[in-house]
């Protein structure tokens, strides 16, 4: 069955949308090694396998519409704008990071790119979007929030308390859902009985809509969907895109709580490969350009690498200067 | 001057607030209804339901809303009808509003006021009755006030509704409506300054919120005992004014600290340590703690009355100092 819509897909979409998920892909790969390498510091989620959600969404967003992420942000980041440098020397605790090396992986922000943030803790950025989308409704603009989260996000009380606030408020906030199948270490099924998110929240009667989130191009037409809406003024969507995560929940997992994929199943589900594989069945993707795609962003990520390294760690100052406004 | 309460002087400011800037907005439990005593009482009417916004009893997400909203150009005013009812919405206080400017190295600030009332002595029992203010000075980037009068509660709401940071603004319910005159004029206060409320030479007593009123009473009483007592409202805990209690100190050579919370572990504690380390050579005696014994706060009425720290607790630590 082919991916995504039956329609033709143009190929210079399809082009950006693969460009966009290898500059992710090989920044995480490239991350997982620098952490093993001691150069990437603290608790480091990795969003490989789960690329097309990032992709899917953030591709078809404006700078000013917020977008608010979880603890696995690398990627939301990035397919918001987020220069690879930056990004990586944040990971990295420099100076020249985003977030000026005090946030690191789990709290990346970059407001020049409308990326309003990463939270660590799970469900905790659900209402804040809520809240960037109540000031874009009374500060007069069209931009729309979107939260990205976990499965194991929805089990908490201010998943439900958002969702009511969100439904009786009508707020432009479009929720995405990235349903991998486990809660750090817990498949889901071991959480709740309710498998798709998109019904824990059906008795709200929000617009919902489950779709293989490995399929670039089923996230982004869903999404588009949600967006236009959104952009009138309407609200809130839930997006389910059901997902795999192929590494660990944080780098050094060993992953005792499930085995792994095979490599055949992995190629079955890969959204780079299956975007591949379908540009070249269209004619959009010549055969050799794939392997031209992933140097391109290879050469990027070492750039991004000799930036970061290249950038210092902070002053001591900063610390305490940061604390609070002036 | 003009006759007023110090809920009124709340309601009074907000409205000012809200008419001299429309990025400001009020969310809460039945605020649109003026909530339980009143406080945002008429500004639904004056300023609609799209800025004076009721909510579910969802703290967690009320809080959280207001903080993105505030990220986001807006200069959310959360009501959280009980301080005790905070502990729902500490994740987003202490995680999300306090952190934000610091983990995105200055790039976010959250210009949120968090209004909130505790204190005992309305019989609401333990779980509507508590002084919790201690646990938010513990948390960097939140900034803590704790006015005790009209015109303080006006001039510190006027401060807080400017500051780029996350304030909370404790009230007490036991003062909402008390009578006072205020002058005519709001002036800020600004936050970080304490109040000398009333001079004297003896002995210094720091006071919070309710416990000032009880002291300056202590210190009438004590007037007539020949003792000279100097009251001092630091207004704001955090930051703390510690240069105008260390400098009476330097005079008195004796201090006492009162507040209603818990004494174990209560700002009373911080206040001490902070003045034992700047002006050790200057005291004279040990600094006095009052404050509520280490229990819940009992629903009982003489059990309750029993428990709240007042101005004969103030008086008699007061004369213990000297006698020290």
């Amino acid at each position: 069955m082919p991916d995504g819509t039956a329609a033709r897909l143009d190929g210079d979409v399809g082009l950006e949308l693969l460009r966009s998920m290898w500059r992710i892909r090989v920044f995480e790969e490239r991350v997982g090694e620098l952490t093993r390498a001691d150069e990437v510091h603290g608790l480091v989620h990795l969003s490989v396998g789960q690329e097309a959600v990032a992709v899917g969404v953030c591709g078809q967003l404006r700078t000013e519409d917020a977008v608010y992420s979880g603890h696995r942000a690398h990627g939301h980041a990035i397919a918001k704008g987020a220069p690879l440098g930056r990004v990586l020397a944040e990971l990295m605790g420099r100076d020249g990071g985003l977030c000026r090396g005090l946030g690191g992986s789990m709290h990346l922000v970059d407001v020049e790119h409308g990326f309003l943030g990463a939270t660590g803790v799970v469900g905790g950025n659900v209402p804040l979007a809520l809240g960037s989308a109540l000031a874009g409704r009374l500060l007069g603009g069209d931009q729309v929030a979107v939260v990205f989260f976990g499965d194991g996000a929805v089990q908490g009380g201010v998943f439900v308390e958002s969702v009511n606030l969100a439904t009786l408020w009508a707020l432009p906030v479009i929720l995405v859902c990235e349903n991998n199948g486990f809660a750090e270490f817990t498949p889901r099924s071991a959480h709740t009985n309710v498998e798709r998110v998109s019904d824990v929240v059906a008795p709200y009667d929000i617009e919902r809509e489950t779709v293989d989130g490995n399929d670039v191009v089923a996230v982004r037409d869903a999404f588009a969907r949600f967006l236009a809406e959104a952009r009138q003024g309407s609200g809130p969507m839930l997006l389910e895109c059901l997902t795999h995560r192929l590494r660990g929940h944080y780098e050094g997992d060993p992953q005792r709580y499930r085995q792994a994929l095979a490599a055949d199943e992995w190629q079955e589900l890969d959204p780079i490969l299956r975007l591949e594989r379908r540009g070249v069945s269209d004619g959009w993707l010549e055969q050799d350009a794939p392997a031209r795609l992933e140097q391109d962003a290879r050469d990027e990520v070492e750039a991004a690498v000799l930036f970061a390294r290249e950038s210092p760690f902070p002053s001591p100052d900063m610390t305490a200067a940061l604390v609070y406004a002036t | 001057m003009t006759a007023t309460t110090y809920l009124q002087a709340i309601t009074d400011t907000l409205a000012d607030a809200m008419r001299a800037d429309s990025r400001v907005l009020i969310l809460g439990e039945d605020v649109a209804e003026g909530g339980p005593w009143g406080a945002t009482a008429g500004l639904a009417e004056e300023f609609g339901s799209e800025r004076v916004r009721n909510t579910p009893i969802s703290e967690a997400a009320i809080c959280g809303v207001a903080v993105g909203a505030a990220q986001s150009g807006l200069r959310p005013v959360v009501e959280i009808m009980f301080v005790d009812f905070v502990t729902l919405a500490l994740d987003q206080l202490v995680n999300q509003a306090a952190k934000a400017h610091f983990m995105s190295g200055g790039q976010l600030t959250v210009p949120l006021v968090l209004r909130t009332q505790g204190g005992a002595g309305q019989r609401g029992a333990a779980q509507h009755s508590q002084s919790l203010e201690a646990w938010l000075t513990h948390v960097p980037g939140l900034k803590v006030v704790m006015p005790s009068t009209a015109a303080d509660a006006a001039g510190l709401l006027v401060s807080a509704l400017a500051d780029p940071n996350p304030v909370v603004f404790v009230e007490n319910k036991t003062l909402y409506f008390r009578k006072e005159n205020v002058p005519n004029e709001r002036d800020s206060v600004r936050i970080g300054r304490a109040r000398v409320v009333r001079p004297g030479g003896d002995v210094t007593v720091v006071a919070l919120s309710r416990l000032v009123s009880e002291s300056v009473a202590a210190a009438e009483e004590l007037a007539a005992e020949g003792i000279d007592v100097e009251v001092i409202d630091p207004r704001t805990l955090a930051p703390l004014d510690l240069e105008t209690i260390v400098e009476s100190v330097a005079r008195t050579h004796r201090l006492v600290v009162a507040h209603e919370a818990v004494v174990h572990g209560g700002f009373g504690a911080e206040i001490a340590a902070q003045v034992q380390e700047a002006a050790f050579d200057e005291l004279d005696a040990p600094i006095a703690r009052v404050g509520a014994p280490f229990t819940p706060v009992p629903f009982s009425p003489p059990l309750e009355d029993a428990y709240l720290p007042g101005r004969d607790d103030v008086a008699t630590a007061v004369r213990a100092a000297l006698a020290g």
